[in-house]
This record gives C-alpha cells, structure tokens and sequence, in this order.
C-alpha cells in the first residue's frame, strides 16, 4: 500500500508542484494518476521512492514513512519504469534487466540467469538478450523496462509515463501486456500518464490532477466518467466519455440473433438467399467477412469476394465491443463470437441501445418483458 | 640519405634515439594518464557543482594560455626542483592535459541521457557508483576525442622541454641545430609517427571500451 498523508511540494522558487494532497493506493491494484502536463502528477510519483523529497507531509510504503529508509535502498525495492524506458545503452540488455539484483549484491551469474527468466515472462524471444537496447524496437525496449523493474520482485512498482513514446498500436499491446502480468503478479503499481484512455484502461482507481497540483477527482474509472466531480474533470475525460463508460458496462441480457451464413468455398448453390447481408465463416465457424446482398459468387467463395468484416465482440465482454462490433461492420450488424472466435450470431447497435435504455428505467424493462 | 644512412649507421646514435624515444612516450603520456584522472573528478565537480563550473573552466582557459616554455623555465623556483629534473615537464603537461581536459569531460558527463542517469537513480545507485557505472561508461567516446587532442599536444609540447635540458625527442632538434642538421628531420618524422602511434591505441581502446556505439552504428546503416 502506498499512502500520501497531506503532501506538499512547493519548490524554492515558490512554484506549487502539489497542493496539500491526500491518497491511498491499495494494495495489489493499478492506480493511475492521470493529467495535464504541470499537474504534479511525476512529482507525485518520484516522493514514493525520494526522488523527490515533500516539503511537508509523509509518504508511507507499506505503513512505513519512506524517509526513514535510505534512499538507495528504498528504490532498489521499488520498482521503476521511465519514459523512453531509461535503459543503460552500454549494457546488453540482459544486464540491464540484472541492474538491482547485481545492486543487491548477487552473483553475476544468478543475476543474468534471473534476468532471463523475466525477459521471458514479459514475451521477450530469448535471442535479444545479448543485443543492446538500440537494437530494439520501441515497444522491446519498453518490456525490457519492465523487466528490468521486475527484476527484484519488488512489492511496489512506479511507472512514469512508460508507453508514451511508442506508437498507439504497440502501446496497446503493451498495456494488455501490463494488464496480464499484473493478473499474474499483483503488484502494487503507481502508473503516470496524460492520456486518459490509458488511464481508463488500465486503473483500477485513476486519480484526476489539475494544473497546479490539485486532485480533482479520486474514483474507480466508471464513476469518473458516469459522474465526473467538476467542469474540469468533464472537460478532461472528453468528448466520448458516454461512449468510453460502455467499457465498464456488461453485456447481460444482449441476446445474438441468428444471420445467414457461408463458408469460403461454397459455391453460389450453397448460399440460401442473398436479399440481406451474408456472413462468411471459415471450416472453424470464424468469421471472415461479408457477402452484399445480391453479390454473384461466380464459382467457389473466396476470400478477395468478401467485404471486410468490422470489429468483432467477444461474449461476455462489455458493451461498448459490442456497439463498436455493429457500427463498425458494413451490414450494420455486430458479430458475436466465443472465446476461441467462433461466430455466434449477430447484434444491432439498436439491441445495444436498448439494453442501456432498459438498465435506466428498469420498471419499463418489466412491462416490455411481459 | 647518405647523411641519414651514416647517422643509422653509427650504434651509439641509435642506443641515444632509442633512449630518447622513451623518454618521449614517459615525458608525454605520464602527464596524459595523470591528466585524465585529474580532469574526472574536477569535470564532475563542475557539473555537479553550479558555482564551480565558471571558476574551473575559466582557470583551465587560464592556464592552458600560459607559454610552456615560461612555465618550463619558472616551475623548478616555485616547487623547488633541479632545472633539469624530468619532473617539471611531467608536472607542467599534466597541468596542461587537466586544463584541457576539464570541459570535454564536462561535455562527455553532460551528454549522458537525462532519463538514463534518473533511471539509474531509481534502480538504487548510490551516485558515486551511478558515476562509476553509468556515466563514465557512457561518456568513454567524447572523452576519447579530448584525449586524442591532449595527447597530441602533449607529444608536441615534449619537444619544447629539450630547451630547459630535459631529455625527448626535442633533443634532435637542439643538436641538430647545433651541429648536426640530418637529426632534425629525424625528429620530425619520429614525433608525428608517435602521435599517431598513440592516437591509434586511443581509437583502438575506446573501440574496446565502447562495443554498443558499433551495435548503435549498424542500426543506423541498416
């Protein structure tokens, strides 16, 4: 647990990096402090491992106050991870991932054999343990980062803005990566960053800063974008925040209904009728694309006929995959699949409208049922 | 060339060059060794230090302008040594190689990336082992370039102690004025070849001490 018991920073300039400041980080979660550049939220983050001192209140890390451990000690069992990853180009980057084991004193050898096993665990093909970090790519340095914060199994974890330099595909895969580990390890993780995406995405708790070093707002990211405290915090969360809660709304009661289908290498005498949109499954049932109403097949189905399918919604998943599975799809229709792809069926972005519709005047839902 | 050939030729003068050269490569990297572990520690004074950093480059400016010659001629009367003693060549280039060394090293810490010296702080060094481990490494390429320079200079600059009565390659270039004219070309073609002796191990050794600029290298051709 990390605690910020009123945290002050004002440097002696008399700039204000956080206003008297108050916040708990529970254990095992992801909590992201997320806003505009000037918000205090670095400075927040470098007090828990001293990088930054407070000019008044006290930081505590498992219920001790971190001035009270010497500061090279506290940060080699905290984990960190910096923008642009802040990998040393000089070593390889095996032994960048073995930095804090060799500080703590262990053999090379034990802590290069550790630094392999993480940079397994963090998807990283064992041939690239020898290069040097501008071998990489950017995503590859970033899980190199990882590793290497990892690599004293630290209890706690800060992570500065870590996937803000690559590109938005990467860090997507980063972040699900993130996500995954944190499903295997439960660490306790302080995350930075200015994207309030991100912020959704991977906080169990996101912790909204202002210019100047106030929080505006503490809460789960649903609450935050089903009731954001001020104009601020609004404004901050965007334009498509109604359409962003969807992530945190389930999918209950949205029922796939059926839709016509073929399969790649059928031939035009296979396809029932062709008055509406066509789904084309591949021999696994999964979904390859469309067939336009009234299409000629000429021959056997295949892939370069079809029109391309939208996203796909997993079932189960929340609703906000499932209304992107229909708006995206040019039949206007959403699939839904199992978790191994296979097509169950189709759903309307009207179906998805009124279940949200139903959740808000639940009386109505009883009447419409009956 | 019949001069050159009968200057070889004579065993004595060969045992006198051979003694001199040494005397060159002892007089000119000594004070390049002393130079560098000098200038580390003041270069990391004045980038970790804000006030120092005026005073030490300004005094460095200073004293790499003084004339070698004066500070060959005046050195034995402050620090009490004989007129001839090898010493004050040493402790005079050594003065000179810190002089210039200070700001390259200054240079080299401070092109250290930001977030690489934070990172490392962060993982819990200790900053004097931060500088050991991280930033001196890191700052071995720039660092070369300044030591090609001063050892050069140095080389050079041996030369003019041979007027004070020290010994060097200068030597050629005293009695070759003197009375022996062949020697002065010796002299010449022995010097600029040791300069580039030694600039090739420095080029050599810093390729050694730097495998990940070559790695950093192949990227970007590729």
């Amino acid at each position: 647990m990390i605690e910020f018991r009123s945290v002050r920073k004002q440097y002696d300039d008399g700039t204000v990096a956080v206003q008297e400041l108050s916040l708990t980080v529970p254990v095992g979660t992801i909590t992201v402090l997320v806003g505009p550049s000037g918000c205090g939220k670095t400075t927040l983050l470098r007090m828990v491992n001293r990088m930054i001192e407070p000019s008044s209140g006290t930081v505590l890390v498992d219920g001790d106050d971190v001035r009270d451990s010497d500061p090279a000690g506290l940060r080699r069992g905290i984990g960190y991870v910096i923008q642009q990853a802040g990998l040393f180009p000089h070593r390889t980057v095996r032994d960048n991932v073995a930095t804090v084991p060799r500080l703590f004193g262990h053999s090379r050898r034990d802590a290069r054999r550790r630094a392999e096993g993480l940079l397994e665990r963090v998807g990283l093909p064992a041939e690239l343990r020898k290069r040097y970090p501008v071998q990489l790519s950017g995503g590859q340095q970033q899980r190199v980062g990882v590793a290497r914060a990892l690599a004293a199994d630290p209890p706690v974890l800060l992570m500065d803005e870590p996937f803000s330099a690559v590109d938005p595909v990467v860090r997507e895969g980063l972040q699900d990566e993130l996500l995954r580990l944190q499903g295997e390890l439960g660490k306790t993780v302080l995350f930075v960053t200015h994207d309030i995406d991100e912020a959704v995405k991977l906080g169990e708790n996101v912790a909204v800063l202002r210019q100047g070093g106030y929080l505006a707002q503490y809460a789960p990211p649903e609450q935050l974008l089903a009731e954001p405290a001020d104009d601020f915090v609004t404004s901050f969360v965007g334009r498509d925040r109604g359409y962003r809660r969807l992530s945190f709304v389930d999918s209950d009661g949205l029922v796939p209904g059926p839709v016509d289908t073929v399969r790649i290498g059928d031939t035009s005498a296979d396809v029932p009728s062709q008055a509406e949109w066509v789904l084309v499954l591949d021999p696994h049932d999964r979904p390859r694309g469309w067939l336009p109403p009234g299409a000629p097949i000429h021959g056997q189905l295949t892939e370069d006929q079809l029109i391309a399918g939208g996203s796909l919604h997993t079932s189960g998943a929340p609703l906000r995959g499932a209304l992107d599975a229909a708006l995206s799809a040019p039949s206007g229709l959403g699939v839904v699949v199992d978790e191994d792809g296979v097509h169950l069926g189709v759903v309307t972005a009207r179906q998805v409208l009124d279940i949200l519709e139903s959740r808000r005047h639940p009386a109505v839902t009883e009447g419409a049922v009956q | 060339m019949d001069e050159l050939l009968r200057y070889f030729s004579s065993p004595s003068n060969r045992e006198v060059l051979l003694e001199q050269i040494g005397q060159h490569v002892y007089l000119s990297l000594v004070p390049l060794l002393a130079g560098v572990l000098l200038a580390l520690p003041l270069g990391r004074i004045a980038q970790r230090i804000g006030w120092s950093r005026a005073a030490l480059l300004g005094t460095a400016g200073i004293v790499y302008t003084i004339p070698s010659l004066a500070v060959f001629v005046l050195l034995p009367s402050l620090i009490g040594t004989d007129f001839t003693s090898s010493l004050n060549v040493v402790i005079a280039l050594t003065l000179y190689t810190t002089a210039l060394l200070v700001r390259p090293v200054l240079d080299a810490l401070e092109a250290v990336p930001t977030h690489v010296t934070i990172a490392a702080t962060a993982m819990g060094y200790r900053p004097h082992r931060r500088f050991l481990a991280v930033e001196l490494p890191l700052a071995v390429p720039a660092l070369t370039s300044g030591v090609r320079v001063a050892s050069v200079s140095n080389i050079s600059l041996v030369s003019v102690g041979a007027l004070v009565g020290t010994g060097g390659l200068g030597r050629l270039f005293m009695v070759g004025f003197e009375r022996d004219l062949v020697q002065i070309p010796v002299g010449i073609v022995l010097t600029v070849l040791l300069a580039l002796l030694v600039d090739l191990l420095l080029v050599l050794g810093c390729r050694l001490l730097t495998p990940w600029e070559r790695a950093g290298r192949a990227v970007i051709a590729s």
